[in-house]
């Protein structure tokens, strides 16, 4: 929330925000009649975690944790599993959900025909993605800290933190739909999301690279989140997590200012 | 009402023009909307008229000339003047994914009124445009005259200076445009402006109170709809429609049957001020149609004599 404050203040005057929240409510209602779809997200990484962590974590046993001790794998994978939910909610919600309205339910033109401006609609879809995505956050939070999958008291800030992911991603990926001309094009979406997902450390530490290949997936945004995370929750803090957070914070304000320029572009044309 | 007649126009253009980049779709028009008036553009497809409402309602940047509405600047103060106006859009964009009534909630919400200010106003709208019993529904199986009557309750949702209505009536059935036309007209009658554009030429004369016609990207002709026929048409026209092929063989025996005759695809328009008149002339010159009408002018052959061709082609 701080990130999408201080996003208010970097995004043009002209281009709006200060009505997003009006957006946010706008997909309250909707939710409000359907809100069991909305459950779905929350499931993602609990099955994850049931099938990976604990099935094939049983299979692998224990596995070198960020401190250098031994740790049971699902202990390992379930902060990854955390980013990864945080970072496929906000995708889906910024890219389908926003690529319907804006080119088939013509509903951001109904938006820019009342005082609301593109500002306004960029920071309201990306506000509630995170909102939406915070909620599986606390959720997921919750059940692996019943499972005693949580080793530290830092892991209180992993919900801020998956928090910012969703941020990142909602903000980029809501920026890539306002380029997409039809729905094949978001294979391409898929194309990126699905080796981020397998290779960002979230399965194996990236320590099992070549050193070449290590500093290519360390600059890679998933890896941010997951590393973020995981040293969050298994209490592993150092310099580097100044980084990750540098870095998703940059990433979601670049996003924001592509999505309020495009919709500009696109709309009010 | 001429433009110098209203000291301060509730819409002012100058030499307006809309270009997106090479193609030209308004050239350097004119007109001024006075408060309470109801205003038409008439035209057909393509002629500039959705581009030109898109400037009106802020949501299309000017490219050259002069816009002022209420007072204001678009580009300076398009929010602010966006607050003001109600938008009926060509193609509706109700949002699908709310029921009837929270799209009109939702939607006031927007203009920044209270929850409570907002369903107080969307119940008393969907009475007015008799939706009442639809409240609950989703959007998609209204029918499109409620679709339609649903976007105007929506764009009156924040009691607007100015409603653009962006043919309001296309695409529906008789029945339908007759109750929407009865909605418009009581608002009319309650002083809200109008403003709107269409290519049949019976909304024009119902609607508006004075109009301009629009042809390609320019406007041709300005006035009531009275002043435009009697400046442009003849009292009276009489449709004479052959049978297929003698038409083409009529040369040189159609003149002088009207003060002017319009020879199109499918008929013979005769202008005069006597109808029947010109149709016994007709008969008298052993000309056989199959069916005579004798009719009023309309704005159609206003717009038929200004452009040499029909309205909605």
């Amino acid at each position: 929330m701080t990130a999408l404050l201080a996003a208010q203040r970097v995004l043009p005057i002209g281009l709006g925000g200060r009505r997003a929240w009006l957006l946010i409510e706008r997909n309250l209602f909707v939710y409000r009649s359907g809100w069991l779809v909305l459950l779905s997200g929350f499931f993602e990484p609990l099955f994850y975690l049931l099938s990976i962590g604990f099935g094939i974590g049983g299979m692998v046993g224990d596995v070198p944790g960020p401190n250098g001790e031994l740790i049971p794998y699902a202990v390992f994978v379930a902060p990854a599993l955390l980013a990864t939910a945080s970072m496929n909610g906000a995708i889906a919600e910024s890219t389908f959900n926003v690529f319907f309205k804006l080119n088939y339910a013509k509903t951001y033109d109904a938006v820019l025909s009342t005082p609301m401006a593109p500002g306004d609609v960029a920071l309201g879809e990306i506000g509630w993605a995170v909102i939406r995505s915070s909620l599986y956050a606390i959720g997921f939070m919750v059940v692996i800290l019943v499972m005693q999958l949580v080793q530290s008291p830092w892991a209180v800030f992993a919900i801020p933190a998956a928090m910012l992911m969703s941020f990142a991603f909602a903000a980029v990926g809501m920026a890539a739909t306002t380029f997409m001309r039809s729905w094949q094009d978001f294979d391409l979406i898929n194309i990126v999301i699905m080796p981020l997902f397998l290779f960002s450390g979230t399965f194996f530490p990236i320590t099992s690279y070549p050193p070449a290949l290590q500093l290519v997936v360390a600059l890679t945004p998933l890896y941010q989140g997951v590393d973020l995370l995981r040293s969050l929750i298994l209490g592993h803090i150092d310099a580097t997590l100044l980084f990750h957070v540098v870095y998703l914070v940059v990433m979601g304000l670049a996003g924001l200012a592509v999505v309020a320029r495009r919709l500009d572009r696109l709309l009010l044309k | 009402m001429t433009p110098d007649e209203s000291p301060t126009p509730l819409i002012h253009a100058r030499g307006l023009t809309k270009k997106f980049g090479e193609f030209t779709a308004v050239d350097a028009v004119d007109f001024d909307v006075a408060s309470g008036e109801s205003f038409g553009f008439l035209g057909p497809n393509g002629a500039g008229k959705t581009s030109t409402m898109r400037m009106v309602g802020c949501v299309s940047p000017v490219t050259a000339g002069t816009l002022r509405i209420l007072g204001l600047d678009p580009n300076v103060d398009g929010p602010r003047i966006r607050g003001r106006l109600g938008v009926v859009p060509q193609q509706d964009t109700l949002d699908t994914e709310l029921s009837v009534r929270d799209n009109l909630v939702i939607y006031a919400r927007y203009f920044g009124m209270s929850h409570a200010e907002a369903r107080t106003k969307a119940d008393a709208l969907l009475e007015f445009v008799q939706l009442a019993e639809r409240a609950k529904d989703k959007v998609e199986p209204l029918s499109g005259g409620m679709k339609r009557r649903l976007t105007i309750a929506r764009a009156l949702i924040n009691d607007p200076s100015i409603l653009l209505l962006d043919e309001p009536t296309t695409g529906l059935d008789p029945q339908a445009r007759h109750l929407l036309w009865d909605r418009l007209y009581r608002l009319k009658q309650q002083g809200v402006t109008l403003v709107l554009t269409t290519h049949y030429m019976d909304e024009a004369e119902q609607l508006c109170d004075r109009l301009v016609v629009m042809d390609k990207a320019r406007i041709v002709a300005e006035g009531s709809p009275l002043q435009l026929i009697e400046r442009y048409s003849t009292r009276e026209v009489t449709e004479l429609r052959f049978a297929v092929g003698v038409q083409e063989t009529l040369d040189g025996q159609l003149e002088g049957l009207g003060e002017r005759i319009e020879r199109l695809p499918d008929r013979v328009l005769v202008y005069s001020n006597d109808g029947e008149a010109a149709a016994a002339a007709a008969n008298q010159r052993g000309l056989r149609p199959e069916t005579v009408l004798v009719r009023r002018s309309s704005l159609e052959d206003v717009f038929l004599r200004l452009t040499g061709r029909s309205l909605v082609d």
